[in-house]
């Protein structure tokens, strides 16, 4: 019974022994199936065989991003949308966490909250959308709306399981120490918790920028969607190319910077020796 | 009235008449016991004899036995794992809920004391077994306790481990004397430690053995080891060589 276990480990074993020569050459060979796909796109485009009008060749799309620059366009658009998304995530951050609270610490919070957004949690996101522009109009409000509430409930769900995770013998030693309520929440129940709420924290900036781009893809008079709309209006898919590659290049960025802080607060975690 | 009585006669713990159940399972069933002033005593039992019962109850973590249970200082625990707080350093989980003028220094002072003085500032999830329950061995005790409790705290170490913090318990009790109670089912670790040996068994503390003899002791003196076989069939475990 035990055999395929010991085929496996020696398997393993063979993988870590290969040359470590081969690492640069691995990271090389790994970059030339996209540049094959660039090289090969350019090829079509400037042959002709792909029209503009279905998708801009790759140095066009190049020379729009730096027109685009140059012109203010692309940075008033991602100003624009950068402060949609930030203040949708702040107050969905802030809701989230602070029901996740009232919710994780007390019993009589979670009688009266959890069934509550657990209800709320089963509506489609973009099925509010209809609501929101009857109760908000057009504006910046339903935008900023949908995404706090698109960062709300992962970060709710989170942080409560977070809070509720934390090690009993942990709670118990608080109480053999005699640590105060206060002290308790402060330096073993959140603590304990944010593990989970950077994970609830990287879910809803995924969530943020999924909902900002089709909030902005509805309706709107400035930002990086309206900027991709009105391009298709003219065809100019040169232009929702870049828009698309800058909302790429904002979610990749947020992601690093969670990381970033997921590796200043977890580094008690990263000393652990089975990482 | 109680004021009155010389410090001496006031012990480290009392519990009086203590039952507990769990559902309908009766787990201790009137337990008398007295743990006098700087007296180190162990507790054996088989599992689910009621030894974490009773030890809860001590540490006042099991509200329903508070009554019957009094202290004559504060309790401190050393739990089978050592419970350090994994996102606080070394320094900062001995210090956790000091209530002392400077607790950092106090608890770089247990620390130097436990012989961890160097990894003050080491992440808990860094360090072995043995240095762990060092360092849980200084947070109980920079508490200064009158009752200690000890709950298998040496169950999960190896063996050369186990002796080295062996010395280090006796060493650091007999500077300190706070009143021990060390739960374990190693019978040489009670033997080897305790001033007086205990078994539960049925709900009751069943049978009762004193050490009178000097520390360090020798697993082959011949006392020890007629206690050991009393103990063993306390426990219901025929000794060797007798099968």
């Amino acid at each position: 019974m035990s055999l395929p276990v010991a085929e496996a480990r020696v398997g393993g074993q063979a993988v870590r022994a290969r040359p470590r020569v081969s690492r640069s050459f691995t990271a090389w060979q790994r970059l030339l199936s996209p540049l094959a796909v660039v090289a090969v796109w350019q090829a079509a485009g400037s042959a002709g065989l792909l029209p503009e009008r279905l998708l801009a060749s790759p140095a066009r799309i190049v020379s729009t991003a730096a027109d685009l620059v140059g012109t203010g366009v692309l940075p008033e658009a991602i100003a624009v949308s950068l402060q949609r998304a930030a203040l949708g995530f702040l107050l969905g951050a802030l809701a989230g966490i602070g029901l996740a609270l009232v919710a994780g610490l007390s019993r009589a919070g979670e009688n009266a909250l959890d069934p509550l957004l657990q209800m709320l949690r089963a509506l489609p996101l973009f099925g509010l959308i209809p609501l929101f522009i009857l109760w908000f109009g057009i504006g910046e409000v339903p935008k900023i709306g949908l995404v706090a509430l698109g960062v709300l409930f992962p970060l709710y769900l989170n942080t409560f399981s977070g809070i509720r995770g934390v090690d009993g013998g942990l709670a118990e030693l608080a109480r053999v120490l005699r640590l105060s309520r206060t002290a308790l929440v402060a330096h073993i129940v959140l603590p304990g918790a944010l593990p989970q709420v950077l994970v609830g924290l990287r879910q809803s900036l995924g969530v943020a920028w999924l909902a900002l781009i089709v909030a902005e893809q509805i309706n709107a008079d400035a930002g990086l969607g309206y900027m991709i709309n009105d391009a298709r209006e003219f065809l100019r898919t040169d232009v929702i190319v870049v828009g698309l590659i800058v909302y790429a290049i904002l979610g990749l960025l947020t992601d690093a910077l969670v990381r970033l802080l997921e590796r200043r607060a977890l580094a008690w975690r990263q000393s652990f020796p089975q990482r | 009235m109680a004021a009155e009585l010389p410090a001496a006669v006031v012990p480290a713990a009392k519990v009086t008449r203590l039952s507990r159940s769990f559902g309908g399972r009766v787990v201790l069933d009137g337990v008398d016991l007295e743990i006098r002033e700087g007296e180190f005593v162990a507790l054996l039992g088989r599992s689910g004899s009621g030894k974490s019962t009773l030890l809860k109850a001590l540490a006042g973590l099991d509200p329903l036995t508070r009554d019957a249970v009094s202290v004559g200082g504060t309790v401190s625990v050393a739990f089978q794992q050592p419970r350090l707080v994994p996102w606080k350093r070394v320094l900062a989980n001995v210090a956790l809920g000091l209530r002392v003028p400077d607790p950092r220094a106090a608890a770089l002072a247990a620390l130097e004391e436990v012989g961890l003085g160097a990894l003050h500032d080491a992440w808990p999830l860094t360090l072995s077994g043995g240095e762990a329950q060092r360092a849980s061995l200084a947070r109980a005790l920079v508490r200064e306790p009158g009752l200690l409790l000890l709950d298998e705290p040496f169950s999960a170490l190896d063996a050369l481990t186990r002796i080295t913090i062996h010395r280090l318990v006796l060493d650091l009790w007999e500077r300190h004397r706070p009143g021990i109670l060390l739960v374990t089912h190693d019978v040489d670790e009670a033997l080897l430690l305790a001033d007086r040996v205990l078994v539960l068994d049925r709900g009751i503390i069943a049978h009762e053995s004193p050490v009178d003899l000097p520390r360090p002791r020798h697993r082959e003196h011949p006392d020890l080891v007629a206690l050991r076989s009393t103990l063993l069939a306390r426990l219901g475990v025929t000794p060797e060589g007798t099968v």
